[in-house]
């Protein structure tokens, strides 16, 4: 196997994680959105700012394995 | 690798095209949309709170109204309750006034006819002593002539004392 | 209740989005992997098939390029040619890409001045004096030449011209419709730019920065969001395909490069605190914080600039792949599925370019928000 295949297993690690904590945000969303239907606005907007964050590390996974 | 250095040539042009970019929209874009948006929504703003304000005082009025509606109402009712009282008053004054011209009338009817009734036994005494004057007079005159005439003369005068 | 249901519909789509945001992420992956390996296996066999590189078909699409290259017509490249500068040892050169003649191997030498020129790999390279072919090391990087400061209009540049021409025209002549109508009233384009215009001053500017201090941002902020905006749309135009300018790391980073300047001039006190001297904690802990704060000022950026370029690029490749597919495997079934699929995710790209722009402009204005917050107790 290339370097190459290996960043793109290393980067394949990072999207898992990135995917769980992704759906763990966006259940927490739903189960909070739930409870209080009146802060709706709010939780959507930080869900998607934090799933942002959540996919800024994995794309910097992303990117080190483009780096090689 | 390549793909995530960045080129200078496109940085610089980026950079440069950005700032025109920002600075003509800034001007000719944002500062009359966003002045517009404001000034619609301060406009909206204040048509909301002069409607607030217009239906504050159309309350207050309506209000008032109730008030100078009331007032009037109890003046009335009082007015009302006043003439009421005058008219009682009124009449029972009339009344108790005729009750007493009645009485008073009644007492003035009685004593006259107390007082004619007095007068009346007067005359009558004074009539009787009168013609029991003259009947003596005549019977003392017929007597003095016949004894039949007299006695004749007592009978006529007597049947002329039943006539009168 | 008829407001909650909908918001939870729409809440459900960001979130739906958002899970294929990730499934396109793994897509990404699978598929530049696959592709890599094509690519690999098609160059071994270069030799006896000039056949189909897919690898280098996405690199070319994804990569800048000198020359507005729109499709090959009976082997014979069919291009907008564009004005290339240069600065060298001996100042500015200028000439036309056309000069090249379509050639991207190096080959081609270009003379101006008493300077020679060839592109390779879309990397403008002046040959050393006394040197005719250029050679190249284990990695195939030239070793005969040096670079000399590439300032070209290249496709990147173009397109990012375009689409700011675009943006003027909407923006421009939505302002003036409300100077035309009375009671401020928007008319025409109007109507359709002034929601997005009070969506990102009601749900960016105002939440993330406050009621108080908005108004100065506004403008970098709605800039910024329609820039990224029209770009990452005019990427997704097949015609235009190879322009991918929001795609482009350079692009990103001189975006976010005005976010970094904005926060840390806007910065007060209470920031620049946070970040050297952390309040409210004991001596030993501001030290070690120290550090770990100043290298997150650099990383905010920075996570911006990866943000949208990889989103964007990948985006692309995957597309790309897709429709490499077809031209992989050599056979006309399998179009359908690479074209169902292409579509699938073309529908889902649409979404991203404007979640894209949107999270850039919000996390700018969040970075902002932090750094003119005033100390709360």
């Amino acid at each position: 196997m290339t370097i190459t295949g290996i960043a793109a297993i290393g980067a394949g690690i990072a999207v898992i994680g990135a995917g769980m904590g992704i759906g763990k945000i966006g259940e927490s969303a739903m189960n909070a959105m739930a409870r209080q239907p009146e802060i709706q606005g709010k939780l959507q907007t930080s869900a998607l700012i934090l799933a942002a964050f959540v996919e800024a590390v994995a794309l910097f996974g992303v990117v080190a394995s483009l780096i090689v | 690798m390549d793909l995530i250095t960045p080129g200078l040539g496109l940085v610089f042009w980026s950079v440069i095209t950005f700032l025109i970019l920002l600075l003509v929209l800034k001007k000719f874009a944002w500062k009359p949309i966003l002045g517009a948006v404001d000034e619609r929504e301060t406009g909206i703003k204040n048509a909301l709170e002069a409607a607030d304000k217009a239906r504050k005082e159309m309350e207050n009025l309506k209000a008032d109204n109730e008030r100078i509606l009331n007032e009037a109402r109890a003046e009335r009712e009082a007015m009302l309750k006043d003439a009421r009282d005058i008219k009682n008053k009124m009449v029972s004054d009339a009344k108790e006034e005729a009750q007493q011209q009645a009485t008073k009338m009644i007492t003035q009817a009685q004593e006259a006819i107390e007082n004619e009734k007095r007068s009346a036994m007067a005359e009558l005494k004074n009539h009787v002593a009168s013609l029991s004057i003259e009947i003596a007079e005549k019977v003392v005159r017929q007597e003095l002539g016949n004894k039949d005439k007299q006695l004749e003369l007592v009978e006529s005068m007597l049947s002329d004392a039943k006539l009168n | 209740m008829c407001t909650f249901a909908r918001n939870l519909e729409q809440g459900i789509f960001k979130l739906f989005i958002m899970t294929l945001n990730t499934l396109r992420a793994v897509l990404f992956l699978v598929f530049s992997v696959a592709v890599t390996n094509f690519g690999f296996a098609s160059q071994d066999n270069e030799d006896q098939d000039k056949g189909f590189n897919a690898k280098e078909m996405i690199m070319h699409h994804v990569k800048d390029a000198h020359e507005f290259h729109i499709v090959d017509w009976d082997n014979k490249p069919i291009s907008i040619p564009l004005p290339i500068i240069l600065f060298t040892d001996n100042g500015l050169t200028t000439f036309m890409s056309s000069e090249f003649h379509h050639d991207d191997s190096g080959t081609h030498i270009v003379e101006k001045n008493g300077e020679r020129f060839v592109k390779y790999h879309e990397k403008i390279y002046q040959l050393e004096s006394g040197v005719d072919t250029l050679t190249f090391d284990e990695e195939l990087h030239p070793t005969n030449a040096k670079l000399p400061l590439d300032f070209s209009i290249t496709k990147n540049v173009f397109m990012m011209w375009v689409s700011v021409l675009v943006i003027l025209l909407i923006f421009i002549s939505a302002a003036s419709k409300y100077k035309k109508s009375n009671n401020f009233m928007p008319r025409g384009i109007a109507s359709f730019v002034e929601p997005l215009v009070v969506f990102i001053r009601d749900e960016v500017a105002i939440p993330m920065i406050g009621e108080k201090k908005y108004r100065r941002y506004m403008p970098f902020l709605l800039s910024v969001f329609f820039f990224i905006w029209v770009n990452n749309i005019f990427g997704l135009i097949p015609i235009l395909n190879g322009a991918n300018v929001s795609g482009n790391i350079a692009f990103t980073v001189s975006l976010a490069f005005f976010t970094f300047i904005i926060t840390s001039f806007s910065g007060n006190k209470n920031y620049w605190k946070h970040i050297f001297w952390m309040p409210g904690v004991p001596v030993p802990m501001k030290i070690f914080l120290m550090p770990i704060e100043i290298v997150g000022m650099f990383v905010k950026p920075i996570s911006l600039t990866i943000r949208l370029f990889a989103n964007i690029t990948a985006g692309h490749i995957i597309i790309l792949s897709l429709m490499s597919l077809i031209f992989i495997f050599e056979s006309v079934a399998i179009a359908p599925v690479s074209v169902g699929f292409s579509l699938f995710i073309l529908i889902i790209e649409i979404v991203v370019t404007a979640i894209q722009a949107y999270i850039f402009t919000v996390l700018s204005a969040l970075y902002i928000g932090t750094a003119t917050e005033e100390e709360h107790h």
